[in-house]
């Protein structure tokens, strides 16, 4: 009976941003296919209220089906038999309901069996799915691997995999090797080519690979041979059926333990080459990773949905001293600023969805037909968005995840250590939201960038210039503060013009420029629905003292700094 | 392969599973605007049991018979939404009061129109009323054989149909020949999710009147399109006047009362471990355990 969307209006919030617009009419391409296919929209209304209807059903599923599986998914987890994955007795009903309802594919085009949806009310499903089961999003959420195929695959391949992937076949990636982890440079995985089979034919290891006996995965190997380095790599489609691939071992994890995380055997493996050889890694791979950052910056969002509605209601309903915990100062400031990351985090989160939204949607349309002036300026400059924006918004909500399932389980005290709440397994899930698809200190690699070329800067002075209400003037001021302190802070640490201080400073800066970012995106929503104005109260509160904390830390570091904290 | 022509029964109810203050109106009588409509439940659970056979047997049609008023219409689009090809909505002031059996005798002399049928399913009981007549009524008038309570239709073959029935101290097993009615409990698998494709092609279906109140609708999509739900009106069945609505409704409702649960009749005891250890104490306490 419950719906994990109809009962959390700050989704339906973003769906009516007025961006959405521009990002249904692009990806509709003018609602073209209204003749074409019964189930297409015929104006932006139509669109939108579908969207609306399918996450209704998909926050029914979640409630009904997938939330109340959570927990036995993660009791039970899969289990390997004659090297292949058995998925928990749950997870196999959750997929059941999720294909009957036909939730798969639903960014793919129409014409492969898609729902042609954009990125926005995907990013949504993945948000409400999260909050349902954060390893069960593994699973599902694969499916983002079909829109690398539906970039760089051929005709062919789009029209065989595409498809089924519409139809409900789950999807891997297989990137990662034992010694190829965050450098994927070192990858291993030996591709070659028979001429007598006319087939490529894979060799070697993968290894912490989700959901890795999945019907379709693309795989990173080593296709060029005599090479070391990433330009030695292409990307490859390798289809369950062929055979040639057997799962080792099942991972035991802390967390996420619904998801299955393979070691994976390759044996003379057919597979087919996905694009052009040796663009593996330098190209699919990064955007491939692009889409999945995004993902799990939904997944850390949802998850800490999860922990802060848990804490909510305990806080409401724990009695000590004669009345609710929460209302306590120590409880109440805490559910506060845990709810204030938790918005705060989700408006990161559809910004940066509506800049990958409209950059992506014009690639593709690039595809068929030269876009217009405007359109290529557009292009760009949402690509440049999407680019700083992806890892800023992994990086920091991922880490909010964590901070918002550690006070929450701290507010159930004693029971949320033991396995009586749902909390002891949403703050294990938690914990790898900050580690997967790269770690938060490889998302501050990515980020600094923004800091350093002045992005985020340029970025931020643009919301300065948005329009608003007289009465959320003072907001602004303290954000214009708040960036003054951080271009001080960036300059100091810049000037230095020494890599390794960057560096070491990097997550400082980063952090100050998300939490400005961060504040400006709640002060536009503020204006669209005043009941923000609160948690951007707590938020700023909350940023400003972080901020000014990083701040200090900055002006009173030097290049001396480095040689104390170094380990010889 | 045989395919299979199934009719569905199902009713539009105010949904009574979580009743507010409001619920009743100071008469007694059910105050509709504060309960949302809904597919009666186990008219779902019978749904899914329709469907699983045109799993099985690709080729079957499900048709969804409700009677109601003009806004029942939805729960023919949830139909449509999880899996039936057609639906058809009863609907006339004529039949406005019936009691189970004015509504059965409506049901079947629709259902003697449709004429082509294998088997009609329908839930066991409706929660606004819980008469769970309706159903044997039904196929008491058509003269075909009914069977209660399924939990699983187990195999359909031609001539006849393999059944769970749940009952109250066991399980059977019945065969049945076809066609037949039958009653489907709670204890079914509960019906499927709606399907995004179905739900974006079928939300704009409505009825042919309710399609008139829009023009650019009514035009666009035509007179014979899978827009346009069935709307059939006394006029469209054989049928004696006499049978039907308030007239043909021999049960007259003599009162009702409106009991409301005193605080010293009931407590409410949260999950928390403080309220079960108290509860546990009191249950000690009176000998009902321990």
């Amino acid at each position: 009976m419950a719906n994990f969307y109809t009962d959390n209006p700050d989704i339906r919030f973003h769906l009516d941003h007025p961006l959405m617009q521009r990002i249904v009419a692009l990806k509709e391409n003018n609602y073209k296919q209204k003749s074409e296919f019964d189930y297409a929209p015929k104006d932006f209304e139509d669109a939108i209220d579908s969207y609306h209807k399918i996450l209704e059903i998909i926050g029914e599923i979640c409630g009904d089906i997938i939330g109340p599986n959570a927990e036995s998914v993660d009791h039970d987890g899969p289990v390997l038999k004659n090297g292949r994955v058995e998925y928990a007795r749950g997870t196999s009903e959750n997929i059941e309901a999720i294909n009957k309802a036909g939730l798969m594919g639903i960014s793919l085009p129409r014409k492969y069996g898609g729902l042609n949806f954009s990125i926005i009310p995907y990013i949504m499903a993945a948000d409400i799915v999260s909050r349902a089961d954060a390893g069960f999003v593994n699973i599902w959420g694969l499916q983002d691997c079909a829109e690398t195929i539906n970039e760089f695959g051929s005709a062919e391949q789009k029209q065989a995999y595409l498809t089924r992937v519409c139809k409900g076949e789950t999807m891997a990636m297989a990137l990662t090797e034992p010694d190829a982890g965050s450098d994927l440079q070192a990858v291993m995985l030996k591709a070659r080519y028979d001429e007598g089979r006319k087939t490529w034919l894979l060799n070697g290891v993968k290894r912490f690979i989700t959901n890795g006996d999945g019907d379709i995965s693309l795989v990173l190997a080593r296709s060029e041979e005599r090479t070391q380095d990433g330009r030695g790599l292409s990307m490859f489609i390798y289809d369950k059926k062929s055979g040639g691939v057997t799962v080792r071992r099942i991972e035991n994890k802390l967390g996420i333990k619904g998801s299955p995380t393979c070691e994976l055997v390759f044996k003379d493996a057919p597979a087919e080459l996905c694009g052009q050889r040796k663009f593996g890694l330098i190209k699919y791979v990064m955007s491939l990773m692009n889409g999945a950052r995004l993902g799990i910056t939904a997944q850390s969002v949802g998850v800490g949905e999860a922990a802060y509605r848990e804490a909510l209601a305990y806080a409401k309903k724990r009695i000590q001293f004669g009345k609710a915990i929460i209302q306590f100062p120590a409880v109440y400031e805490m559910l506060a600023v845990m709810k204030a990351k938790l918005t705060a985090s989700r408006s990161l989160l559809y910004e940066t969805g509506r800049f990958v939204d409209i950059y992506k949607t014009l690639t593709h349309i690039s595809q068929e037909r030269e876009l217009t002036k405007d359109e290529k300026d557009e292009m760009r400059k949402f690509q440049k968005l999407a680019d700083i924006f992806t890892p800023l918004a992994k990086g920091l909500t991922s880490e909010f995840c964590n901070e918002i399932a550690y006070d929450s389980l701290q507010i159930h005290g004693g029971s949320g250590f033991m396995k009586d709440y749902p909390i002891e397994r949403i703050y294990r899930d938690a914990r790898i939201t900050s580690i997967y698809e790269g770690t938060t200190q490889l998302q501050v690699v990515a980020a600094i960038r923004g800091v350093t070329t002045g992005a985020y800067l340029a970025q931020i002075q643009a919301y300065e210039k948005e329009p608003i209400k007289p009465e959320t003037e003072s907001y602004r001021k303290v954000l214009i503060e708040m960036t003054e302190e951080y271009e001080e802070a960036e300059n100091k640490v810049v000037l230095m013009d020494n890599h390794e201080f960057i560096d070491f400073h990097a997550r400082r800066l980063v952090e100050m420029a998300g939490n400005i970012i961060m504040g400006y995106l709640l002060l536009l929503d503020t204006q669209r629905d005043h009941n923000y104005w609160k948690t951007l109260e707590v938020f700023l509160r909350m940023a400003r003292s972080r901020n000014k904390a990083n701040a200090i830390r900055i002006q009173f570091s030097n290049l001396n700094d480095m040689g104390k904290f170094r380990f010889e | 392969m045989k395919n299979y022509k199934i009719i569905v029964l199902a009713k539009q109810v105010p949904d009574t599973r979580n009743v507010g203050k409001d619920a009743m109106k100071a008469d007694g009588t059910v105050n509709r605007a504060a309960l949302p409509a809904i597919f009666n439940p186990e008219d779902l659970h019978a749904l899914e049991q329709a469907l699983c056979i045109k799993d099985k047997f690709p080729g079957s049609t499900i048709t969804i018979l409700t009677m109601g008023p003009i806004r029942a219409a939805e729960i023919l689009r949830e139909g449509f939404y999880r899996g039936a090809d057609d639906g058809i909505l009863l609907t006339d002031r004529a039949f406005a009061g019936s009691d189970t059996l004015a509504t059965s005798y409506a049901l079947a002399c629709t259902i003697k129109k449709i004429k082509d049928y294998d088997m009609i399913i329908c839930g066991r009981q409706a929660i606004d009323g819980d008469t769970a007549q309706v159903g044997p009524q039904v196929a008491e008038k058509l003269g075909i054989p009914q069977v209660t309570y399924c939990e699983e239709i187990l195999k359909v073959t031609d001539k006849n149909i393999q059944i769970k029935r749940r009952l109250e101290r066991g399980v059977e097993v019945v065969e049945c020949p076809l066609p037949l009615l039958i009653t489907v409990n709670s204890s079914a698998p509960a019906c499927r999710p709606r399907n995004a494709k179905r739900l974006m092609k079928y939300k704009h279906s409505n009825t042919l009147s309710k399609r008139q109140e829009n023009d650019n609708d009514y035009v666009e999509g035509g007179l014979d399109s899978y827009l346009t739900i069935k709307e059939w009106s006394v006029n469209d069945i054989v049928c004696d006047a006499k049978q039907l609505g308030l007239a043909g409704s021999p049960t007259k409702v003599k009162k009702v009362d409106n009991i409301v649960f005193q605080s010293k009749e009931s407590k409410r005891i949260e999950d928390m471990d403080e309220d079960i250890s108290g509860l546990m104490k009191e249950l000690i306490a009176s000998h009902i355990v321990g």
